[in-house]
């Protein structure tokens, strides 16, 4: 078990070194690099856990995109960090109470493990062992079959959420000029094109031709309106 | 994960790390000694289409023209921008590269030839290969400059895009199979008897063209589109670390190629279990598949102008993602229905 050890107190110390410098580091990106390197590390503790579906899962979804978005959006930014430090001393009562309180949920958790040993039995509805069915298939029997409601109710919490940030960031702007496959596909030379018959001296002005529906076409018009 | 009967002792273990380092070698050496010459035939497909004799001085036909790029690269000055982020400069032709060649460990060559026979081999090559985006949001940031910092950008659009729809065709295909191991995918397709490209032709196409702008090969190029943006985040670059970039793209392209054989064109399988295709060994028969889909990459690379960026989201978002969702409830409903679902 001497490679387990190694590999479970590199990966929970290289977790908790990374989540220290999320919050320690003063340029934001690297804070968000860290936090990368967190999620890393967790889904390595997982593997060793032996679970693995959890473990990738956790890649894909956070470190493949979640995180993804993170950094596109703080390299985006333009923050005055030294600006935004000045404000640490006011805020420091505040995260000290969550983490107090996070650390105590967590101390009830294990404490409850040290003092009632049994409990995993009880557990709702365990997992099949290993040697039944990895735990992929565990975990997909489990979530569709017993808890489906709660699944589905969990998607649609997450399809509000998605609409809602939609509709709030959707916005119809007037006067943009936008592209209409379905018409650009339905022009014909006959719509698209106007051969111009002009009269020496003359220009465009007077002259007879067919205005069709697209941007050209309109560019042309509105030069022969001057 | 299975348990560990064997010996706890460190000579074990010495052992068992030689074995894999070996293992890793033996696919790493092959396939970057090969991409040499892969990236030797996309430039002479790519001349072939437009006229032209394409690279033929170095060695004979210029077959070594890719090992004389290589030394030329290795032995030029690295120049690194006085405004960049020295540590997230370097690490990000790292990453690039590291992600794109660690995605190999779980590619099943023949029954039983993988490095790492994982039951989630899928789903990690998905997260693997969903981290080669972080190569370039990091070049382009560190640069310090705009021409990369837009490419990065553009990139971290386009690839999250992109793996969506890889996602539910990835789907689409483990409904049929019933397994998130590689070698398993192949396995069905050898039980069902026919690829999984005449059933899911539809999934084919979508995946050959998510996987063109998941590698930001032409025509989705847009990451460094050199029209635009010079080179995109690989501006700043040069040297070794514009190489390993360089390498790391190539390493990820031919990848796509061989998981789109694994998956829609029976891996390893030859196309009748008759005769003359039974004498071919199985590893011969997927690298011929996923040569076969290079040429495909190339001759798209010449012949397919670049996407605008907004018809690149739209084919994304708009068509790619609605039909496989659809096509993701067509497959699991028929299977459902006609009581074939894998057990």
């Amino acid at each position: 078990m001497l490679i387990q050890a190694i590999a479970f107190y590199g990966f929970a110390g290289i977790a908790i070194a990374a989540a220290f410098m999320v919050i320690a580091s003063r340029n934001p990106v690297h804070s968000v690099l860290f936090l990368i390197l967190t999620f890393f590390s967790a889904a390595g503790l997982f593997v060793l856990l032996g679970a693995e579906f959890v473990a990738m899962i956790l890649i894909v979804v956070y470190v493949g995109a979640v995180a993804v978005l993170f950094l596109f959006v703080v390299m985006m930014l333009d923050i005055n960090f030294t600006e935004l430090r000045q404000g640490f001393l006011q805020y420091l009562p505040i995260g000290a109470t969550i983490g107090l309180i996070l650390l105590v949920e967590l101390l009830l958790v294990l404490g409850v493990w040290v003092t009632a040993p049994d409990v995993d039995a009880i557990v709702a509805a365990p997992t099949p062992a290993l040697s039944v069915a990895h735990n992929t298939k565990a975990l997909g029997l489990l979530i569709y079959t017993k808890y489906v409601y709660l699944f589905q109710a969990s998607g649609m919490v997450l399809l509000v959420a998605m609409i809602g940030a939609i509709v709030l960031t959707l916005r119809k702007r007037e006067g943009v000029r936008r592209q209409d496959i379905s018409r650009q596909v339905a022009r014909t030379p006959e719509t698209g094109m106007a051969v111009v018959q002009v009269a020496s001296g003359q220009g465009l002005v007077g002259a007879e031709y067919y205005v069709g529906p697209s941007a050209r076409d309109n560019a042309i018009h509105q030069k022969a309106g001057e | 994960m299975e348990q560990n009967t064997t010996p706890d002792s460190l000579g074990h273990y010495g052992y068992q790390l030689v074995i894999m380092v070996a293992q890793s070698l033996a696919v790493i050496v092959p396939v970057l000694v090969s991409l040499a010459f892969i990236l030797y035939a996309d430039r002479k497909i790519w001349a072939a289409v437009m006229l032209r004799k394409g690279p033929n001085v170095v060695g004979p036909f210029g077959l070594f023209q890719s090992f004389a790029d290589f030394i030329k690269f290795v032995f030029k000055e690295m120049i690194v921008p006085a405004g960049s982020n020295k540590v997230v400069f370097f690490l990000a032709p790292m990453i690039s590269f590291v992600t794109a060649v660690g995605a190999w460990a779980v590619v099943p060559f023949n029954p039983h030839w993988v490095v790492a026979d994982i039951n989630v081999g899928i789903l990690y090559l998905f997260a693997v290969s969903s981290l080669g985006v972080y190569g370039i949001i990091m070049a382009g940031w560190a640069s310090n400059s705009k021409y990369p910092f837009l490419g990065g950008l553009r990139s971290a659009a386009q690839m999250v895009s992109y793996e969506v729809s890889i996602g539910l065709v990835l789907v689409a295909v483990l409904l049929c199979v019933g397994s998130l191991n590689i070698s398993d995918i192949v396995y069905a397709q050898e039980k069902m008897g026919v690829w999984f490209i005449i059933p899911h032709f539809p999934m084919f196409v979508i995946f050959f063209v998510s996987a063109l702008a998941e590698t930001n090969r032409p025509p989705f190029d847009l990451p460094e589109a050199e029209s635009e943006l010079v080179a995109g985040h690989m501006v700043e670059y040069s040297s070794t670390a514009y190489l390993l970039f360089m390498i790391g793209e190539y390493f990820a392209i031919v990848l796509m190629c061989v998981m789109m054989s694994i998956l829609f064109l029976g891996g390893w399988l030859p196309p009748l279990k008759i005769m003359p295709f039974t004498l071919i060994p199985g590893p011969l028969w997927l690298i011929g598949k996923a040569l076969f889909i290079f040429f495909l990459f190339a001759m798209v690379k010449a012949m397919v102008p670049r996407y605008r960026y907004d018809q690149l989201m739209r084919l994304g978002w708009k068509v790619f993602l609605p039909f496989s969702l659809f096509w993701v409830v067509l497959t699991a409903g028929v299977l459902t229905a006609f009581d074939l679902a894998p057990k």
